[in-house]
């Protein structure tokens, strides 16, 4: 039997992360034959029923609980994990902000292979594992090849590894918590800070009209000002936007910005990358207005338009108008 | 306080489409348009910043070739006192692991305080920040988008999901990992540029950084890159073809169908 396969599983308000089962499916891909088991850290009682959850999906459930685990610093996580993975193991995290915060460090702190954001394995090929992930915000795809006989530490993307259903495996909890003794890094958790509510909630609206990258400039915003309007709809955007200062924080559409469920969705010059498409759940009927006929939005949109946004949008805005 | 920022020259792929070569060995280049990748012209923009309010000075390193040099000049045109190029046959095919272990050679050749890389480059992999500070021994905190100097310590944000923020307090030395939108960088204009042509950048390779050539590179590296690929399509979208006019007709029936125009 394959040395087991290690999942690092976070969780909020005593219920396991999204991420929970897809890292378990991840495993079950990339290693058949291997014993599935989640590490589950914190302080509180809602450790307790997190790991009763996860029992069902790996054989055994690694639980530490104590104070110096209540918030999940990636420095004092790794510390904890240098202490108790056993050596050359393979360890899966999500690729999320914990993930990318956590792993690479961790990696060459094992002196194991790192393999960051994959999204699809490949087989296990004697020591040799095959992966592929992306480059280029998703315009191209590689194949690696990695030795793991040192061990791993491999973040997979979310949304890549899809959980199914699946009887219980009846996993045990196993309390490790006296493994825990002393912690520390030079990094110190101080708070938390909520995102700033903006002046429309884009996460309760129909239909968005979401701009990126491709208005190019504050000033041809209003294009989609009005073309909103036209449509009865509210302007939403990705990350590129925000970071310009052209809209508010609170109108991006993404994993580091809003989750929306819209019923009808249309991006302007988005190029789709994995963390906008990310926020975009509830399977909305997408339109993508796009002048690079690679961009990856036209993967996942159901209708697409290859043009400029510039010349396309006041034109569309103008035909709805006059059929109104 | 000395400040060391890495940077790497990127094909921008928010300008180009990218294509893969026959066979796959490696994307189609010879078109493509070069820049600064995003997130480390985001780095060295705060590092100017912190050098304005606190002092010290800011180092713009790379690890490339002699067509890196024009993007070390431009962020040195930003504000950044100096530059650095890490140049070797060795380093070419480095992995992250690699990349991290020429970096860390140059970090210990210097005296610095803080070292900043952006959060992720064109490979999207967010790894050599981390390991470079693994590497280092130092504390590391990745995402950053908020930094105010204390007394031996930084008092920093971390971007997290849902657009909330982590903040943390970090112990000098450290390594962060800058993410996009933490300021606004300013622009570079040709006299910026042409301000900082004639000044020396110094080189330093393998030999000179004492970096094992075995260690790093195509043979060094722990991934490897096997090709290049597009995955074949799937059904993906119903692409509207036609004039302007035709387009925009087909786009508002389905529009009404879908619910899109109230």
């Amino acid at each position: 039997m394959a040395a087991p396969v290690f999942a690092f599983v976070l969780h909020k308000d005593g219920k396991a992360d999204d991420t929970a089962p897809e890292l378990a499916a991840a495993a079950r891909l990339m290693r058949p034959d291997a014993q599935r088991v989640a590490i589950v850290t914190g302080a509180d009682a809602g450790v307790d029923a997190v790991c009763q959850e996860l029992a069902a999906s790996y054989a055994e459930v690694w639980k530490f609980s104590g104070d110096v685990l209540a918030y999940p610093n990636a420095e004092i996580i790794r510390a904890l994990l240098l202490k108790i993975l056993p050596k050359g193991c393979t360890l899966l995290l999500p690729h999320t902000t914990f993930g990318m915060d956590l792993g690479p460090g961790l990696a060459v702190k094992m002196d194991a292979a790192y393999i960051p954001d994959v999204t699809a394995f490949d087989g296990v090929d004697g020591t040799t594992l095959k992966a592929v992930r992306q480059e280029f915000n998703g315009q191209v795809s590689t194949h690696l090849a990695c030795d793991i006989s040192k061990g791993a530490v491999i973040s997979v993307r979310s949304g890549c590894f899809p959980a199914g259903e699946s009887a219980s495996v009846g996993g045990q909890v196993i309390d490790k918590s006296p493994e825990i003794g002393e912690l520390s890094a030079r990094r110190r958790f101080v708070e938390l800070l909520q995102a700033e509510v903006g002046d429309v909630d884009i996460t309760k609206e129909d239909v968005l009209v979401s701009v990126g990258r491709g208005i190019g400039d504050k000033e041809n915003l209003p294009l989609a000002d009005d073309l909103a309007k036209a449509m009865g709809a509210v302007v939403s955007c990705s990350r590129p936007v925000v970071d310009a200062k052209w809209l508010e924080k609170s109108r991006q559409v993404g994993t580091s910005g809003k989750t929306v469920k819209p019923k009808v969705y249309l991006a302007l010059g988005i190029s789709g990358s994995f963390q906008h498409m990310g926020g975009l759940k509830g399977n909305p009927f997408i339109v993508a207005v796009n002048k690079n006929p690679k961009a990856p939005i036209f993967q996942m949109a159901n209708v697409g338009v290859v043009a400029d946004v510039l010349e396309f949008v006041p034109e569309l805005t103008e035909k709805i108008k006059t059929a109104k | 306080m000395e400040i060391l920022v890495c940077v790497k020259r990127v094909p921008d792929s928010a300008e180009n489409e990218i294509e893969v070569k026959p066979g796959g060995a490696d994307i189609k280049r010879d078109d493509l348009v070069y820049s600064v990748n995003e997130w480390d012209n985001y780095a060295v923009e705060e590092a100017i910043q912190i050098v304005d309010r606190v002092g010290g000075s800011v180092t713009v390193a790379t690890i490339g070739n002699e067509d890196s040099e024009e993007v070390v000049r431009r962020e040195m045109a930003m504000g950044a006192q100096n530059g650095l190029m890490l140049v070797d046959a060795a380093f070419e095919g480095s992995d992250g692991r690699g990349i991290a272990t020429v970096l860390k050679a140059a970090v210990q050749k210097g005296n610095y305080d803080l070292v900043l890389t952006g959060a992720q480059a064109d490979d999207g992999a967010a790894q050599v920040g981390g390991m470079l500070a693994a590497m280092l021994d130092w504390p590391y905190a990745s995402l950053v988008n908020m930094i105010e100097v204390q007394d031996k310590k930084l008092r920093i944000g971390r971007e997290i999901e849902g657009g909330n923020q982590e903040i943390n307090e970090i112990l000098l030395p450290c390594v962060l990992s800058i993410q996009t939108g933490i300021n606004e960088p300013r622009y570079v204009g040709i006299r910026g540029i042409r301000k900082v042509a004639s000044v020396e950048i110094p080189v330093m390779n393998a030999s000179a950084l004492g970096v094992d050539a075995a260690a790093v590179g195509q043979a060094g590296a722990r991934v490897k890159r096997l090709d290049y690929f597009v995955p074949p399509a799937g059904a993906g979208a119903e692409m509207l073809e036609g004039s302007t006019d035709e387009i925009a007709a087909k786009l508002i029936e389905l529009l009404k169908a879908k619910g899109g125009l109230k």
